[in-house]
């Protein structure tokens, strides 16, 4: 079943694969805009998770490791935002910004010295005979665990929003964060947990890079993941389980591009390669236009700090 | 406790002087960056904002001072006002490079005809190509309400991609022997860009950079569209009760911007860079988002913040080859500037109060 | 009547101070078991800072507090819930994205299950007469199903003290009729409230006590059955008030109306708002049309059509006879168009842009004040200054941020900016919110001079009081409709209330309680 040289089954396994840093990122963001916050710097924090986690797995020789190497950066890094943004009542746009040109700087500054090497292998998961069924076997069983964590945080993330009281108070944060302040709720800490899990997430998404994708450390190795996964959550009109759809929608656009350029197709490399972001502005424009249907989901206090007056 | 207290009015000193405290904060910082690397913090610092300007080989530094600074200057003039009427071009880097590629085009296309016309020609072509590349965002957000952010943002990769196929491609020098990379501007007279004065590093992407502050500060001052794109920025429902059409205002600000970006991209091409390739560009349109907030989005600002961050790209270099400092450690030093500027921004629109115990 | 019932909440020497203005200074006063009590005072008198305190979200500088007895310090509002202290907010502390139960549960300290609170939601509003659908979303509601959410999630704690800011402001009289029985028999079961309003005759009719605020301090404590209004009204504003003089409407020649709309019909731009639906209406020059209706029923709408904001077909909005309907707003002023929409900070003016600014902001054209696009600030300042001197504008200066203004200045200003600029065509908001009552006076005496002088206007309020006092013509939005307008004289508040849209079907409810 080949179609120009390309397995649709292996096609799909692997836009499983491409499309987990986004899936990180994306959902980890997803929840940052539902309590009202902006962070542009995605693209920032996946980069330093990305090398954070390279060189924890590295240093360590445990993949897992090197995971929470990455989340931790890519949480510090966002740590820095909450600071600005929630204390310091910067600008979420700019502080965003701001975010990205210091973590693209900082991660090449850190990754001196560990171009070249390879990271210590992440295996698939053992699902014995499960992973021999055909078609279904390679599709479902054959990946490595954070391939399941990214479909598992995913659930978890839509539960907590619908079900949980925990997720009741983020949207609350979000919608209105005047009244959920007159009714006693902290906003700033609901926000600083909120912008530490995206950032953790977005962590993760660039380690994964670094460590399962590529694998190994390049400068700016992320090119645009961070920003691919800031559209995702408008695709994904702020829903839990569209970020999948979309998240792998990216995957399979980059895996098929890449699989085109493979194969030798007959439109330029450059052509091909830039269409995952001509891609990405496509579905924007349709996401956003029709009087702004997207934007209708989008948490009504979005980008604008709060401060507490009288 | 520390709280915030809003101020009834931004305050003028603060205003003025937060750059200079975020300048010397990062220092501070970088210093301690420079340090962890294993590098004398007092001899980075000083070799980077001292040497370029008084040290041995500042006869030559100071002159490429004007290099760097003209296009961060022009770029960051034209972001400025889209910051300031709250339209987030952050594409400028697409936009400069769309500049040269138009720019250049149209003097390879001519090439080796020698006219007076070429040169004024190109540099029309480049604000047009950096134009172009403005309008995309803009025309998606004025028709769609797409995010100029993300669209400007992603303009960027594709930008690049078709700048690697030019340089590889379309715009290769026939007579380069397979070489990626256009043909050298600096041997074509009718269509270079040189230096005006020897020494001094003024070419005439420095001279648009400098009209382009005194433009935008008139602007800004005295009329009627610059009181409107602080009120778009301010306060958006007051502009439309002024009678400001949002989307016309995207437009207009993209429009600028794009276009500013294209020229510094075609003055570079033209002149500093003299070819197509595929390194041509160098991060001038994300550095310029920082000029432009070290600046307080203020056009005599931007002079000044457009100058520093020039100093510590020449700094940065010699650092690099006379320490050894890797040159990312720069960039990330940029970055740093730019958050210090974010947070002692604070101190401009609120009052830091020190309450001893709040009664319970 | 307070002596008799044991003392539920007292208030002693409480005193709040922020920078440049003291909120409240040394107030004293207590609340009785099963006590309806007023808190009355004028815009900006402290009302609200008080309240404040007593629900927890700030902390007095000095002063106590004690509840049923014991000392109550309450550091969160989350604490003042826990002792049974609820509050209805004038803004609401609601979320329109989400629905009734989860706006109810959110405000509660310890709520029960999602599926449990559907049910009891149901029940209490059957039991005070507040029908409410626990499961549609708050953005959907009318103002005053609204407020019904905020009561039924401070009832659903059993509050022995509710607090409730100017509740009647969002409210048809019939409405306040239902609110002041629901209030009444929560009295009666032994729940004290706390009333705050500026309204005189609502608090002589529904309240028990009453204490008196003026710049932050208590003035009196007073029976409010035993006082006239007026009587309360000079110990709440300190001076005797003058009601504007109307002088004789003059005749003007005959011409096409100077606003002329017809069949209005466009959709809203904003989340949640209400569409315009066939609206048809023409004011004469020199003729002042009262708008009244419950906030949230077309009324910001109905101003950003008229203004130029919300364009709609050329033959909606006409002037003497011209098609405007599809011009923005700056053609409109061309023709002498002025308007002032409610939200003065935002939108009428730039927060943090100077009052010169803000000048510039509207009267661009009306005072001529660009030469070929450049601005004119010298001619600028002195439009500013000028606005400040006429309509006693409190400033420091004319270079004073917007924002730096109290409410009732701030709102003095931008009316005086819009009619200082000759106007024909007036189109005004509520016009004296939140100022005080002889600002109120001199706005609404200049809002008649304008008149006097040929300018067509049309005033939308809330304050059935603003619009009585100086309409000649008198309609009624409800739900994006207008009624007929109808001459004022000869009107009674009665007709006016079914006007509005009477009870939005709430008697029926009551009916079964």
């Amino acid at each position: 079943m080949d179609l120009g040289g390309i397995n649709p089954v292996v096609l799909i396994a692997s836009l499983m694969v491409a499309s987990v840093p986004i899936l990180l990122a994306a959902i980890g963001e997803l929840v940052v805009e539902k309590a009202g916050v902006l962070n542009v710097g995605v693209e920032g924090m996946m980069i330093m998770g990305a090398i954070c986690g390279f060189i924890a797995a590295v240093s360590t020789g445990s993949p897992v490791l090197g995971f929470v190497g990455g989340a931790t950066g890519g949480a510090a890094l966002s740590f820095v935002f909450a600071v600005l943004t929630q204390g310091l009542l910067a600008n979420q746009v700019a502080t965003g910004l701001a975010l990205t040109l210091f973590g693209l700087g900082l991660s090449s500054l850190m990754g001196q010295g560990y171009n070249g090497i390879k990271p210590p292998l992440t295996e698939a998961v053992p699902f014995g005979p499960l992973s021999d069924i055909p078609v279904l076997g390679v599709i479902l069983f054959s990946h490595d665990w954070v391939v399941y964590f990214s479909i598992a945080i995913i659930a978890a993330v839509w539960w907590v929003l619908k079900y949980a009281r925990t997720g009741l108070i983020l949207r609350a944060v979000g919608e209105n964060h005047d009244a959920a302040h007159a009714l006693g709720y902290k906003v700033g800490r609901v926000r600083l947990m909120a912008i530490l899990f995206g950032g953790a997430m977005a962590g993760m998404g660039g380690a994964y890079i670094s460590l399962i994708r590529v694998p190994q450390w390049t400068d700016g190795i992320t090119a645009g993941a961070g920003w691919i996964a800031l559209a995702i959550v408008v695709f994904a009109s702020w829903k839990p389980w569209r970020v999948l759809i979309g998240g792998y929608l990216f995957g399979g656009i980059s895996v098929l591009q890449l699989n085109l350029q493979a194969s030798g197709s007959r439109i330029p490399v450059e052509y091909l390669s830039m269409s995952p972001y001509l891609i990405t502005i496509l579905v924007l424009v349709i996401m956003s236009s029709g009087k702004g249907r997207a934007s209708l989901n989008a948490p009504a206090a979005l980008g604008q700090n709060f401060h507490a007056s009288r | 406790m520390l709280t915030l207290e809003k101020r009834p009015t931004p305050s003028r000193l603060w205003g003025a002087a937060t750059p200079v405290l975020a300048v010397l904060l990062t220092m501070g910082a970088g210093g301690i960056l420079f340090a962890l690397l294993g590098k004398d913090p007092f001899e980075a610092i000083r070799t980077i904002f001292w040497d370029p300007l008084f040290g041995e080989f500042a006869w030559y530094l100071r002159g490429q001072l004007l290099v760097k600074a003209g296009p961060l200057i022009l770029i960051a003039i034209g972001l400025s006002l889209g910051f300031r009427a709250g339209i987030w071009n952050i594409g400028a880097e697409g936009q400069y490079i769309m500049g040269a590629l138009f720019g250049a085009s149209v003097g390879l296309a001519v090439f080796p005809t020698e006219n007076r016309l070429i040169f004024p020609a190109m540099i029309l072509a480049g604000a047009f190509g950096g134009w172009l590349w403005g309008m995309i965002p803009a025309i998606l957000k004025a028709v769609f309400n797409t995010s100029e952010i993300l669209v400007s943002l992603m303009l960027v990769y594709v930008a690049e991609r078709i700048l690697s196929k030019a340089a590889l491609g379309f715009l290769r020098n026939p007579e380069g022997a397979g070489f990626p990379g256009s043909r050298n501007f600096a041997q074509y007279p009718a269509a270079a860009n040189p230096e005006l004065i020897a020494g001094t590093g003024m070419h005439w992407g420095v001279v648009a950079a400098f009209v382009a502050v005194i433009f935008a500060y008139v602007l800004l001052q005295r009329h009627i569209l610059g009181f409107q794109i602080k009120l778009a920025g301010q306060a958006p429902r007051a502009a439309r009760f002024h009678g400001i059409n949002p989307a016309w205002m995207t437009v207009m600000c993209l429009g600028i911007s794009g276009a500013l970006a294209g020229l510094a991209g075609v003055f570079e091409v033209t002149g500093p860079a003299g070819q197509i390739s595929i390194d041509f560009n160098v991060g001038y349109g994300f550095t310029a988002i920082i000029v432009a907030f070290l600046g307080r989005l203020n056009p005599v600002g931007i002079l000044l913040a457009g100058l520093l961050m020039a100093l510590t790209y020449i700094g940065g270099e010699m650092a690099s080859t006379n320490l050894g400092l890797p040159s990312a450690a720069i960039q990330a030093f940029q970055g740093m500037l730019l958050f210090f500027l974010l947070a002692v921004d604070v101190l401009t629109n609120y009052r830091i109060r020190l309450f001893a115990k709040g009664v319970a | 009547m307070t002596a008799t019932k044991p003392m539920l909440l007292t208030v002693q020497g409480v005193t709040k101070a922020y920078p440049g203005v003291v909120a409240n200074a040394d107030v004293s006063f207590s609340v009785g078991v099963g006590e309806i009590h007023a808190l009355l005072g004028e815009n900006g008198a402290g009302k609200s800072t008080l309240v404040k305190m007593i629900y927890g979200l700030i902390k007095p500088d000095s002063g106590t507090m004690t509840l049923n007895g014991a000392p109550y310090a309450p550091t969160a509002p989350r604490a003042a819930r826990g002792m049974g202290v609820g509050m209805v907010f004038q803004h609401f502390s609601l979320f329109e994205a989400l629905n009734v139960a989860e706006n109810v549960t959110l405000g509660m300290e310890n709520p029960p299950p999602m599926r449990d609170l559907a049910g009891k939601i149901r029940q209490v509003s059957a039991d005070y007469g507040l029908p409410l659908d626990p499961m549609r979303r708050v953005g959907d509601l009318s103002a005053g199903e609204r407020q019904r959410v905020e009561i039924i999630r401070c009832l659903l704690q059993d509050p022995k003290l509710l607090i409730m800011d100017e509740p009647t402001s969002v409210l048809t009289p019939q409405e306040v009729e239902i609110l002041f029985k629901t209030l009444r028999q929560l009295a009666s079961e032994g729940t004290a409230i706390l009333y705050i309003s500026h309204k005189l005759e609502e608090i002589r009719t529904l309240c028990d006590a009453a204490t008196i605020l003026r710049r932050g301090r208590v003035v009196a404590t007073c029976t409010p059955r035993d006082r006239t209004a007026r009587e309360m009204a000079e110990l709440m504003v300190g001076t005797v008030i003058t009601p504007p003089e109307r002088r004789a409407r003059r005749q003007w020649p005959a011409t096409a109306a100077a606003l002329q709309v017809a069949d209005l019909s466009v959709a809203s731009p904003i989340q949640f708002g209400t569409s315009l639906k066939s609206i048809s209406f023409s004011v004469a020059k020199g003729e002042i049309l009262g708008v009244a209706g419950v906030a949230g029923n077309g009324q910001d709408e109905l101003l950003l059509a008229l203004s130029g904001e919300l364009r709609s077909a050329p033959g909606m909005v006409q002037s003497f006879g011209v098609a405007l309907g599809a011009q923005g707003p700056n053609p409109r002023r061309r023709v002498g168009f002025v308007s002032a929409p409610e939200d003065r900070l935002g939108h009428a003016a730039a927060p943090d842009m100077s009052l010169v600014e803000n000048a510039f902001l509207t009267a661009t054209i009306g005072e001529r004040l660009t030469k070929s696009g450049f601005i004119d600030w010298p001619a600028t300042r002195d439009f500013a200054e000028r606005v400040i001197k006429s309509y006693d504008v409190r400033t420091p200066g004319p270079m004073v941020a917007a924002r730096a203004l109290s409410g009732g200045n701030l709102q003095k200003f931008v009316i005086g900016r819009e009619l200082s600029q000759s106007p024909q065509v007036v189109l005004i908001n509520q016009p004296t919110w939140g100022v005080d009552a002889s600002a109120a006076a001199a706005i609404r005496q200049a809002i008649l001079d304008r008149a006097a002088e040929g300018a067509a206007v049309v005033v939308i309020s809330q304050d059935l009081d603003d619009l009585l006092e100086i309409a000649d013509n008198f309609a009624v939005l409800n739900g994006g409709r207008l009624s007929v307008p109808r001459p004022v004289q000869g009107l009674t508040i009665d007709e006016i209330g079914l006007m509005m849209g009477g009870a939005h079907g709430m008697e029926v409810a009551h009916a079964h309680a």
